[in-house]
């Protein structure tokens, strides 16, 4: 290929001359800015000429560089000619010549201590808005709801059906076998440290009790925000980037009705179903682990866990479970529906969705927890 | 600079699964000129266009780009002809997290050492070339209208300077007086920078404005090629509803008449 560029003085008086050769191009740039800016920076004189008749190749890079120079020497009053350079490079040092590099407006700095001020406030009321699309998303699920049961024959079961299975049906094996291994886990640590106080006997009731009531809907429950509520929003969110929620608008269909109900519904209802398979499948692997670990044969285990538990804490985890799925699912979906253009905003809103619903699925846990307390259940 | 053949492509066969799309194709674009690529959807000359610049793999036949066989280069090879051409995608391609002038950055921070003031000189010198407003440079893709997306994405296409530009249909989506301006600027462009550029298109103006060949794709096979003249001449039956159906007829009329 061509040589390396060069730009050296050819003579001193009465004016300066500079002569250029080799490769003026991209792949040059860094030398050649070395270059340039040597000679901008040093020479005073009244004009000087370049002579490029010897430049092997020319490029956009080389062509800019050269303005580079142009310029920096008219800012300090130096005139400067380009003589000799081959017809068919004219153009570029033209269209160099013209253009017009004002830089664009950057945003002003500002005082560290103030940026971060500036930061908390934001993300406050970001939370804010969050909220505030959260309550409009479960508000206007509760009219799609109250439009639907008005006109039953306009709600989309076949969808429901869809999401029910995929949310449901196929989240079973991974649900029963992550409940399985959390209820042996806790069988386990029960025993391992109930038998130093010799009451083992207690393992039982601890893990009845904490299965039914908390255990086995949170772990549903985070696993199925995990899994399910980012997949809604995913779904919703590039619907929305491709406008096709737009579309569904202009036919006159309300796409919280077609899109967000039957999702909703379906988690509601797969929560609820899987719920109680988790806790029985924990329940299940807490015996297992009994039996093998703990010494304590099935029938014991059996009789122990009548004794221990009641309906009433059956009954506080199954009564949490839809209550979750709401709160995955409208969040979910108000994410979904808040993503813009974007790629990044997509992924940005899935993770955000995915976050938002564990949180806010422990903090209604913690408030049915304070609930459940006040009523004795 | 002309005479020389920027791209030769022979006896190219190209398919999926049990389908052929592309049988036995042969073109043959010469350096300096606009080259324009037409075929009715689903002809493919998208195919075409992908195969050539080796995002599809090729079944059958030889490509040749800039003096490279492709078919047979190895990837050392393959990587120094890509740094050579540019793309400009059909949807623009914009990396969605990076502002404009990150963009037409991208490149050039990979392939060159470059001070951070000549990359961001280099960078809006290319914006200002393709003709977009400083304000706009900070900006994401996702703010952009299509026209400055198009503008960016032929920014970052012609980011290092390449010999040969590929446009997949550039002025589909534009409103036709920003499609005439994009005609416009690909045809400047093209002149200043001594361009080889082949483009793919369905715009009839484009042809007739800022076309120097034009080659036709049809059942899978490069039908005819030349300037437009060959076209109207053409007993082609596609080639002969495409240039002189009833839009092709108005507009022939109207650039043959003066400006007035």
């Amino acid at each position: 290929m061509s040589g390396k560029p060069t730009l050296s003085v050819a003579a001193d008086s009465p004016n300066l001359a500079f002569a250029a050769s080799g490769a003026w191009t991209a792949a040059h740039a860094d030398e050649l800015e070395a270059l340039v800016d040597g000679i901008g920076a040093n020479e005073a004189d009244e004009g000087a000429s370049i002579d490029m008749h010897k430049v092997e190749a020319f490029d956009t890079y080389g062509a800019w560089l050269l303005e580079r120079l142009i310029r920096a020497r008219k800012a300090r009053g130096r005139e400067t000619r380009i003589v000799a350079l081959p017809e068919h490079y004219q153009g570029l040092v033209t269209a160099m010549h013209q253009a017009s590099l004002e830089p664009p407006p950057s945003p002003a700095r500002e005082n560290t201590v103030i940026g971060a001020i500036v930061k908390v406030g934001g993300a406050t009321v970001a939370a804010g808005h969050d909220l505030i699309a959260i309550a409009n998303m479960l508000g206007a699920i509760g009219a799609a709801t109250g439009r639907m049961l008005t006109r039953p024959r306009s709600f989309r079961f076949t969808s429901m059906v869809h999401h029910l299975d995929r949310v449901g049906l196929q989240a079973v094996p991974i649900i029963l076998l992550i409940t399985f291994l959390i209820g042996g886990i806790i069988a386990q640590q029960g025993f391992f440290h109930f038998r130093k106080f010799g009451a083992e006997t207690y393992v039982v009731d601890m893990l009845g009790i904490l299965i039914l009531r908390e255990i086995g809907v949170l772990i549903v429950a985070i696993m199925v925000a995990g899994r399910s509520g980012s997949s809604y929003t995913a779904e919703l969110g590039s619907m929305k980037m491709r406008e096709e929620i737009d579309a569904l608008r202009t036919m006159g269909l309300d796409p919280i009705a077609v899109l967000v109900l039957p999702r909703v519904l379906a988690l509601v209802l797969a929560l609820t179903m899987l719920t109680f398979l988790g806790s029985m499948a924990a329940l299940y692997g807490g015996g297992l682990v009994a039996w093998f670990y703990g010494g304590m044969s099935p029938d014991i285990f059996i009789a122990r866990l009548r004794e221990a538990i009641s309906i009433t804490h059956f009954k506080v985890g199954m009564i949490k479970a839809p209550f979750m799925a709401l709160v995955i699912g409208v969040v979910a979906c108000a994410q979904g529906f808040a993503v813009r253009g974007s790629a990044e905003s997509l992924g940005r809103q899935t993770t955000a969705s995915v976050v938002k619903a564990i949180f806010l699925v422990i903090v209604l846990d913690g408030l049915f927890a304070v609930f459940f307390a006040s009523i004795d259940m | 600079m002309t005479g020389e053949t920027a791209i030769s492509v022979r006896d190219l066969v190209v398919g999926f699964g049990e389908t052929t799309v592309l049988d036995r194709v042969s073109v043959a674009v010469q350096r300096g000129e606009i080259f324009g690529f037409v075929g009715g959807s689903g002809s493919g000359k998208s195919v075409l266009l992908r195969t050539i610049i080796g995002l599809i793999p090729a079944r059958a036949g030889t490509i040749e780009v800039l003096g490279t066989d492709l078919t047979h280069a190895d990837e050392e090879t393959r990587r120094a002809t890509e740094r050579r051409w540019g793309i400009l995608f059909q949807q623009g391609a914009l990396f969605s997290s990076l502002t404009v002038l990150q963009n037409v950055q991208f490149p050039m921070r990979e392939y060159l050492h470059l001070s951070k003031r000549l990359l961001d000189e280099m960078a809006e010198a290319k914006l200002d070339m393709v003709g977009l407003r400083p304000e706009d440079w900070n900006k994401l893709p996702a703010e952009l209208s299509g026209g400055m997306i198009k503008r960016v994405a032929l920014a970052r296409a012609l980011a290092l300077d390449p010999e040969l530009v590929f446009l997949d249909e550039p002025t589909s989506g534009l409103d036709p007086i920003s499609a005439g301006d994009f005609d416009e600027l690909i045809r400047t462009l093209q002149r200043t920078l001594g361009l080889t550029v082949f483009m793919i298109t369905h715009d009839l103006e484009s042809l007739y404005t800022v076309c120097d060949r034009i080659g036709v794709l049809a059942d899978g096979k490069v039908v005819t090629s030349g300037p437009i003249a060959t076209m109207l001449a053409s007993e082609h039956p596609w080639v002969k509803a495409y240039f002189r159906g009833k839009r092709a007829h108005v507009l022939a009329r109207r650039l043959a008449q003066p400006a007035s």
